[in-house]
């Protein structure tokens, strides 16, 4: 704005304080503070997609007072001061002066950048953070890089063959050196040395540097020649087939989300085999390993229980709970089991205590909420539907609810709230809200009756309500309830507390005085709310509590089972109490009756330490019994008494980041399940940290929420869940899917197979890269040690190009060492991966050493071969290009256990493609080797030689690889036999077996 | 070898036995029903039908047996082939030079006026039937060498003057202002020693043409190139071409081009087409041009018959026995083996988890 017009402006232009309008649909350019909107109240719907991925809309306010200003038409001044730009996208605290009037700004009164208006038309605001100052821009910053276990281990392998690369060219130099001096007096007339003319006697040098020179030049030249010994192509090989692996994992069905639509998806590229070796597994419970769906269960009225039951939703109720607006009917969007005795004796109130009670519950739940209906057209015209939408899914739980008992809330603003009771609409004024927050882990609202009275609803998890709850009043009710607390959250229900007071004018003034001054404050608003909340909190009354049932996501138990089975240690991290933790513990298989469990829940260090040391001798004590080394804990535990360990976050307070987390951590090894409750958001990243710092083995976290991010970006694979709390997670994450299951084939299908094939992948890049540079160095030792080739210079180019990438590539994405159903089936197959079977020093050097023998093979049969006979340089170059190649690609196809089309295209098609190369270049008549190929080919001698290299370098390879299978069996090649043993059979008889149902991942 | 499940027939099958499978989900299921499209989800959901094989002990041990068969036979045809090629080696460096210059051996060879004239005579051990190749052998030599290699000019050998980029020469790249043709370190070095070949009386007839490739012949020496300049330093290295012979004729220097692959090598001079009886002695007259003395390389002079594996080796026929009666003895150690300790295919008793359980 500028001169009181509005212009068009480029986003990079707009300045702090300056005012923007913007209309519906359009993004926020920058941070801005809304001044009025189109809506009469002041009310402005955002969208945070952007941001936060949340879909749903959100309110934000402008300030009643700059509301009736408009700006086109008024001049007016004001300061507005605020913080100073952070992080925070959900906090924003400031105050503005207008008209000599102080207003409090909170975060419901600031647009960020990112967002986009909608069902507005349009909105005025002041920009307070531009550019790069903007909430949304600070939020940038990239997740950290996370590299590949398998991949630290290669650059320690590559290390080794740097060392072992030095060693071949000092190799070569010294012998050079020593060879120079030992024909040292004949250097000068040696064709290629020539120092002197000796026909003549003048002295004329050619290209001799002297010796120390020319041992230098010979190390470079060594050096340039053998550095495919270093496997350069492998870190691009390596991207290609973790491509194509993420090809198939999207691509897997098992891993598709039909709910959401969603398909599996890998953000990052270069952790896929870690998935193969995860050994813990960190899990945020709710919306990960519940459906964070709530759905309201139960109530408790005055100390009267009211459970749903199942049969109502059949008889129709959705049609009772509507109401008539303007000749529409409106009805809420979710429909919600109800209680039919507790249906009548809500329509019935008023009449006695019970009914006021009950009305009272009711208005509760569709007052004391956040929640902004929405009214969303049907295809019926006179039919709407309401929509709640909240930050809160137990809140829209409890609101569905109370418009299903005839409580149905249809308009919110700042300032007064209407509900619909049973066709009677009613006004009530809000004159207080204090929004929930983790420490007083409840929320309460301030309501003005049209009768002038004033009343005060609160909202709270269980432990916080029942300190404010006056005890006096009713204690048989508060009994009465508490019991039904404890049954309900047994039953893995997540209970709410609700609790009224009638306010006195003395004291609401009193209250009134308090809340303006707070929420006016500059610094430290937020904690000066809260001493105002929690004043006005207090000797409540009991109205009653509610259950809402977290259900549980498909699968999840049977998942968590084969988890165990596999060895992977489960550890439950969440927000709830623990009582609630422990029940769904209980319903997802994670606790079993026969666990010890030990329960450390301490308020100070001491304690903890006592705790913990009790602990500790308590579960040594099965081990030593059952007397089985500890080095297999998923097993050794399933044999001894398992032990559950259920710490919650006060006790963590004290552990974490002091010498108590090494017994912690000694402890927790020793148990199969770790719970962890009450547990804050960086809590959750440091117990990642603690498990991450003290082992090699791999972590994986997997969560929904914004408060597992931390967790998310510290262990070694973060999972995201794409659920209901937003995307934050996701955008955190390494990999995102739908549901927790899908977990399951993730790591036992594809984590498995992408470590089987990059474990393998990654040894045989070592070997057929060290072949040729063994080949190119035994060589070397015949030409008097001057680093000449006799593979030529195109075939060494392209040896790791064409001749040999594509089957390793093509084998690194489709080969499979065992079929789906096999490692869903047995689990424990999945302890390969952990023992690191596919890729450990061992068989590196093993294969290193067959390396050597296979090289020798290639090199010293044709030489011996070919010995004082007339072959050419180009000749026998073209012999070991050849050999080399086909033995690289057989030793290949030895190792493959799954032969489709593809495989065999590419293995057979690249020894062509090779043979074909080789003949092009022998084809061109200005290179030396013109013809040799052809001229070679045609003797009997050289398809001899070709024979006996590739048998002789593969016998011992073939001959241990065998012993080693038959008689040292790893599971994965049982499992394999068993495969082939099941599908002959299959085939040789009856044909139906075949078709017996394929498991879907864990059986639901 | 069996078929790794989903051939096309059970496909749709398969398809509808997979439970929680999206069925609305666009390109599996409607599609599905067309073949292409079920090998495409096939190959997404990576069943593409695959035959794996596993080793067992059958195989295992029939695959040796089988190399054995293969290479033992193999071993003993090359070996006889090896036996029958009659050689005879003649190293005549040494003898050639007169006693008194034997100290001296440079001087020898370096003077002009020193007459090179040697005679030779060899013994025929066995018949030799013709065609009798005769090769000239140079023992650490070294034509591999890096700096010897690389000093030659392709082009130029085909195109003659038309490629004027003779870098790689140095340093014998150019006489005056045109380039040496052919130029190079090989070239210059080609070798020179001849050879004169007579039974009794009778001169052998040697046959000194195609002893080069063909392909060399025809396509990689140009047939108007003229080493019209060649040898004309004051350097002399090896022997002098015919300026007036086309470097596609000059078949010694075509031979000589083709550089070896060992320090130790023979190349090919010409073929006796004559048989020879045994114990005929063979005179040979030859001129010791060739300097091999000054970095101690030895020139041999080898008559050969030849068979239908090449000359006279014996390494590829050992090798081939060796490794037929290893594979022999390989398979037999594995049959006791079998015999004696037997695992049982799949079963699952074997794997660790299982052992686990069992031995606590």
């Amino acid at each position: 704005m500028v001169d009181g017009q509005f212009q068009g402006k480029k986003w990079k232009d707009v300045k702090v304080g300056e005012i923007v309008k913007i209309a519906a649909n359009e993004t926020i350019p920058c941070d801005i503070v809304l001044l009025s909107t189109s809506d009469p109240t002041g009310v402005a719907y955002v969208q945070t997609t952007n941001l936060d991925g949340e879909s749903n809309l959100k309110t934000r306010y402008a300030k009643q007072e700059t509301q009736a200003k408009v700006p086109e038409k008024e001049r007016f001044i004001g300061l507005i001061k605020c913080e100073k730009p952070n992080r925070n996208i959900y906090g924003f605290q400031g105050n503005m002066e207008v008209d000599g009037k102080r207003l409090s700004l909170g975060s419901s009164n600031i647009v960020l950048r990112g967002c986009e208006l909608k069902n507005t038309n349009w909105a005025v605001g002041v920009a307070v953070y531009c550019g790069h100052e903007t909430k949304a821009m600070l939020n940038n910053s990239g997740a950290p890089s996370k590299r590949s276990q398998l991949e630290t281990h290669m650059n320690l392998e590559i290390i080794m063959l740097s060392v072992f690369l030095v060693a071949l060219c000092s190799v070569t130099s010294v012998c050079a050196a020593i060879w120079l001096k030992s024909h040292k007096n004949e250097l000068d007339l040696m064709p290629y040395y020539r120092k002197l003319d000796f026909s003549e006697g003048e002295m004329e040098s050619y290209q001799y540097y002297g010796w120390g020179l020319e041992i230098l030049f010979t190390f470079l030249k060594s050096v340039i020649v053998f550095q495919v010994m270093i496997p350069i192509s492998l870190y691009i090989s390596m991207e290609l087939v973790r491509v194509g692996q993420a090809y198939f994992m999207i691509r897997d069905s098992r891993m598709y989300d039909a709910a959401t639509n969603s398909r599996f998806q890998c953000r990052a590229l270069n952790i896929n085999e870690d998935l193969g070796q995860i050994k813990y597994v960190f899990s945020d419970k709710t919306g990960t390993l519940t459906e964070n769906k709530m759905e309201f269960q139960c109530a408790s009225i005055w100390g009267v229980d009211y459970s749903s039951t199942e049969a109502s939703l059949e008889h129709g109720h959705q049609a009772e709970c509507s109401a008539q607006v303007d000749g529409k009917v409106l009805k809420p969007k979710m429909k919600v089991k109800v209680n039919q005795k507790l249906l009548q004796l809500s329509k019935n109130s008023f009449r006695n205590v019970e009914g006021k009670q009950i009305y009272d519950f009711f208005l509760a739940l569709a007052a004391c909420n956040t929640i902004v209906p929405l009214v969303v057209d049907t295809s019926d015209p006179t039919v709407k539907l309401i929509d709640y939408q909240g930050e809160s899914p137990d809140e829209q739980a409890l609101a569905y609810a109370a418009a299903a008992y005839g409580f149905m809330l249809i308009e919110r603003t700042s300032g007064h709230i209407v509900i619909d009771i049973h066709g009677k609409r009613q006004r009530f004024n809000v004159l207080g809200l204090h929004e929930f927050d983790s420490d007083r882990k409840r929320m309460s609202v301030i309501l003005g009756y049209t009768d002038n009275s004033v009343k005060l609803f609160v909202k709270g998890a269980d432990t916080s309500m029942l300190s404010v709850i006056d005890k006096s009043l009713n204690a048989e009710i508060l009994r009465a309830t508490e019991t039904h607390l404890h049954s309900y959250s047994s039953l893995g229900l997540r209970t709410l507390v609700i609790g009224m007071w009638d306010l006195s004018v003395s004291e609401f003034d009193q209250w009134h005085f308090a809340f303006e001054a707070a929420s006016t404050a500059l610094l430290g608003r937020a904690a000066l709310l809260r001493k105002v909340a929690s004043n006005v909190e207090n000797n409540l009354c009991i109205l009653g509590a509610t259950a809402i049932e977290d259900k549980l996501q498909k699968g999840v138990p049977e998942s968590i089972e084969s988890l165990r089975t596999a060895g992977i240690k489960v550890w439950v991290l969440t927000g709830d109490k623990q009582e609630t933790a422990i029940s769904i513990g209980y319903s997802s298989k994670l606790l079993t009756n026969s666990m010890t469990q030990i329960i450390i829940n301490s308020n100070n260090r001491e304690s903890c330490r006592r705790h913990l040391q009790n602990a500790l001798v308590k579960s040594r004590q099965p081990l030593a019994a059952s007397a089985v080394p500890n080095n297999f804990e998923g097993f050794s535990d399933a044999i001894g008494t398992p032990i559950a360990l259920i710490i919650d976050g006060t006790s963590l307070v004290y552990i974490l980041d002091s010498e108590l987390e090494e017994e912690l951590f000694e402890l927790a090894s020793r148990c199969s399940v770790v719970l962890c409750c009450r547990v804050a958001p960086l809590q959750k990243a440091g117990i990642v940290a603690l498990v991450k710092k003290r082992t090699a083995d791999m972590t994986l976290a997997i969560g929904d929420g914004a408060n597992d991010v931390s967790m998310i970006q510290m262990a070694d694979v973060g999972v995201g869940i794409s659920g209901q709390e937003g995307r934050q997670a996701v955008m955190a994450s390494d990999f995102a899917m739908g549901q927790f299951r899908f977990l399951v084939p993730l790591l036992f299908i594809h984590g498995h197979w992408n470590y089987q094939r990059l474990g393998y992948m990654i040894i045989y890049n070592f070997y057929r890269n060290a072949i040729i540079v063994l080949v190119l160095f035994w060589y070397v030792l015949f030409t008097a040690y001057t680093v000449t080739t006799a593979i030529n210079e195109w075939s060494s180019m392209l040896y790791s190009i064409i001749y040999t990438a594509f089957p390793t590539i093509v084998v690194g994405i489709l080969d499979k060492d065992l079929s789906k159903r096999i490692l869903l089936k047995y689990p424990q197959l999945y302890g390969a991966g952990q023992r690191r079977e596919a890729y450990n020093k061992k068989l590196f050097w093993v294969t290193m050493a067959d390396t050597f023998w296979q090289s020798i093979v290639v090199f010293f049969v044709p030489l011996f071969a070919y010995w004082g006979s007339t072959v050419d340089i180009s000749s026998i170059g073209d012999l070991w290009t050849l050999s080399v190649v086909i033995l690289v690609n057989l030793h290949l196809a030895m190792d493959i256990i799954r032969w489709n089309w593809v495989i065999h295209a590419v293995i057979w098609g690249s020894i062509v493609a090779t043979v074909i190369c080789v003949m092009i270049i022998d084809a061109i008549p200005t290179f030396s080797g013109y013809w040799a190929i052809f001229n070679t080919a045609a003797t009997g001698l050289f398809w001899l030689c070709l024979l006996g290299i590739l048998i002789a370098a593969l016998l011992p390879r073939f001959a241990v690889k065998y012993i080693y299978q038959y008689y040292y069996p790893s599971d994965i090649q049982i499992s394999r036999e068993a495969e082939k043993f099941a599908n002959q059979r299959v085939i040789g008889g009856n044909r139906q077996i075949e078709m017996y149902p394929i498991p879907d991942g864990p059986p639901r | 070898m069996d078929l790794d499940s989903g051939t096309s027939s059970t496909v749709g099958a398969r398809v509808q036995a997979i439970p929680g499978r999206p069925a609305q989900h666009g390109e599996t299921c409607k599609q599905c029903h067309s073949s292409g499209f079920a090998a495409l989800y096939q190959f997404k959901q990576q069943n593409l039908p695959a035959c794996k094989p596993v080793l067992t002990p059958a195989t295992v041990i029939a695959t040796f047996l089988l190399m054995g068969f293969i290479f033992i036979p193999l071993g003993l045809i090359t070996l006889r082939a090896s036996n029958s090629v009659v050689e005879i080696v003649d190293r005549y460096d040494i003898e050639c030079i007169p006693e008194e210059l034997r100290s001296n051996k440079l001087l020898y060879i370096t003077d002009d006026s020193i007459s090179k004239n040697c005679s030779r005579f060899l013994k025929v051990p066995k018949s030799m039937r013709a065609p009798i190749y005769i090769y000239y052998q140079l023992d650490n030599y070294y034509q591999n060498h890096r700096r010897y290699v690389k000093s030659r000019n392709d082009k130029q050998l085909l195109h003659g003057l038309g490629d004027n980029s003779t870098s790689s020469c140095i340093p014998l790249e150019s006489s005056g202002d045109l380039p040496i043709v052919p130029c190079g370190l090989i070239a210059w070095s080609v070798f020179n020693d001849t050879f004169k070949f007579s039974s009794g009386s009778s001169e052998l007839k040697v046959n000194r043409k195609n002893i080069a490739w063909k392909s060399d012949r025809n396509h990689k020496f140009g047939k108007d190139v003229y080493p019209f300049n060649f040898q004309n330093g004051p350097l002399i290295g090896g022997g002098k071409l015919d300026p007036n012979t086309p470097l596609s004729d000059q078949e010694d220097l075509i031979v000589w081009m083709r550089t070896a692959a060992l320090p130790s090598f023979r190349k090919l001079y010409g073929r006796i087409e004559e048989d020879l009886d045994a114990d005929d002695v063979i005179v040979v007259q030859l001129m010791n041009n060739y300097n091999a003395y000054s970095f101690g390389g030895k020139k041999k002079l080898v008559l050969s018959t030849s068979s239908w594996l090449g000359g006279k080796n014996d390494f590829f026929g050992v090798a081939s026995l060796f490794i037929g009666t290893f594979c022999m003895l390989i398979s037999i150690v594995f049959l006791l083996l079998h015999v004696k300790n037997p695992r049982p295919y799949g079963d699952a008793m074997y794997t660790s988890w299982n052992k686990k359980s069992s031995s606590s």
